[in-house]
């Protein structure tokens, strides 16, 4: 079945690198352009944010540290699971949440 | 570049302006304020003559602001290190006297370490150190926990400075996440000898007060004589708390330091920190963040006391803010409360958060923890409030255009 261009399209590209629709908090919407939503490929969250990174220069180290840790106050979700991991597998028609946690700081 | 300056080279040759870092030429011009606090960046512009200010609206409002430094090489190039509450530090640089920002395209981090073992992670980049006079382009940033940066493309790119980063003794040296202020173990006060820009000193929150003469290759404790409270053994070698140290840049083998427990100077070539703040008034005591030095006056510096009893309240004490001023390299201070509250004012000036311009007479300014910004601009002698209501500040620095 081909794929429609939508918000929630996921594109299989026929080599295990899936385009997944990302959920961005406001936080880092200066690096997006102001946009809430973007689309990214990848078969893992480290080749989805790689690609973020390189679309938008510095979004993944103000939420990824220097070792590979997702940072204290950001969760990201797939689906509805969180990732403790940048090894996490992306999948056809999963959504990624990358969310501002509740702890950010008086 | 030019081959190493020897030590000896280096202790025969008085600075020249041109070689200076810190131009002690009387500015003039306009200036402004670069305020750094927990809720973003505010700049207070001043006229020449410095009597009337006007406050910016917020600059990257919500951001932690940690450090706002103005290029002396190219006046118009400004540096900001900064975080929020949920993402990561970064450092922004505005060519533009901050009408617009980039942000570095490297920002300070430490290596990524090998599978298996635990790598460390910046959590703020706490200070910000233009290089030498004759390195444009060349700057340093101290971190926490504490790790030292160097970026030679003016701020868009940075590295570690393995020789300290990577050094054998640096866990010994700086302690445990424990071993540092509240919010993180600090670098700061990081030094660029005016004759030498392969001379340097840092100061870390935890510890010391440490040197490089080879460009940060290697490094040496320099804290004989201060004191330390978190070690047992007398006079221990490191692990002690600057909170602020300042070199004079007409005489740079004069070391002067606020310290957890003390003012101190240091003349080289005695190479023991004295205890000046002995000199203080008994009921005020010698604990402080800010030392502030005069630019034009090597035996000159302001200290900003704190109560530093029982549980360390850290808020002025008796709750009456005061500067204090030395002409005499602290063998003397001199009380400068004019115009400040005189009671129930519980002022917390961090290590940052106290400046000079060098006009003349030389302007100071301070912030403090509950939003508000004094200056006086006749050397301490009147003191007057510029602003009310910002949020925590963190830094201020002046940023001055010369004529």
């Amino acid at each position: 079945m081909p794929c429609q261009e939508s918000a929630t399209c996921v594109r299989d590209r026929g080599s295990g690198v899936s385009e997944v629709k990302v959920y961005v908090p406001s936080a880092l919407r200066s690096y997006t352009g102001q946009k809430d939503e973007v689309e990214a490929g990848g078969s893992t969250l480290q080749e989805l944010l790689r690609e973020l990174d390189e679309r938008y220069p510095g979004f993944r180290f103000r939420i990824i540290d220097e070792q590979d840790s997702i940072r204290p106050h950001i969760k990201i979700f797939i689906n509805h699971d969180q990732a403790r991991e940048l090894s996490a597998a992306l999948r056809l028609e999963d959504e990624v949440s990358i969310l501002l946690a509740l702890s950010g700081g008086a | 570049m030019e081959p190493p300056m020897s030590k000896s080279d280096k202790s025969n040759k008085e600075p020249s302006p041109a070689e200076n870092n810190h131009d002690p030429k009387t500015a003039t011009g306009k200036l402004s304020l670069l305020i750094a606090t927990r809720k973003g960046a505010f700049f207070l512009r001043g006229g020449k003559n410095r009597r009337k200010w006007k406050l910016s609206d917020p600059i990257f409002l919500g951001h932690m602001v940690h450090h706002i430094v103005q290029d002396p090489r190219d006046p118009k190039s400004i540096l900001m290190a900064c975080r929020t509450g949920h993402l990561g530090p970064t450092v922004f640089r505005s060519n533009y006297l901050g009408k617009t920002w980039v942000e570095a395209q490297t920002p300070p981090a430490f290596p990524k370490a090998p599978e298996g073992e635990t790598g460390r992670v910046v959590d703020h980049v706490f200070w910000l150190t233009p290089g030498h006079a004759s390195e444009p382009g060349v700057w340093y940033a101290g971190s926490s926990p504490q790790g030292l940066f160097r970026s030679e493309d003016g701020g868009a790119n940075w590295e570690g400075v393995s020789g300290f980063n990577d050094h054998p003794m640096r866990e010994a040296w700086t302690g445990g996440a424990g071993d540092g202020t509240p919010d993180g173990p600090k670098m700061h006060s990081i030094l660029i000898d005016p004759r030498d820009p392969d001379h340097m000193y840092i100061g870390m929150s935890s510890g010391g007060v440490f040197e490089s003469t080879n460009r940060g290759v290697d490094w040496k404790p320099l804290n004989k004589g201060s004191v330390s409270v978190s070690s047992p053994v007398p006079d221990p070698e490191y692990g002690h708390d600057p909170h602020s140290v300042k070199l004079h840049p007409l005489k740079p083998d004069r070391l002067y330091q606020q310290n957890h427990c003390g003012i101190y100077r240091m003349d080289r070539e005695e190479g023991v920190w004295a205890r000046i703040g002995d000199n203080m008034p008994k009921d005020v005591g010698d604990i402080g963040f800010p030392m502030v030095l005069h630019p034009r006056e090597p035996d000159t510096a302001w200290v900003f006391p704190m109560d530093g009893t029982e549980v360390w309240p850290r808020t002025s004490p008796d709750g009456r803010p005061a500067a204090y001023v030395t002409h005499d390299a602290g063998e003397s201070w001199k009380r400068q409360d004019k115009g400040l509250p005189k009671k129930k004012a519980w002022m917390t000036v961090k290590r940052q958060a106290m400046t000079s311009d060098s006009h003349e007479p030389v302007g100071l300014y301070f912030g403090t923890t509950n939003g508000e910004v004094w200056a006086s601009t006749n050397e301490g002698k009147k003191w007057e409030c510029l602003a009310r209501n910002l949020p925590h500040v963190y830094a201020i620095e002046v940023a001055e255009y010369l004529k």
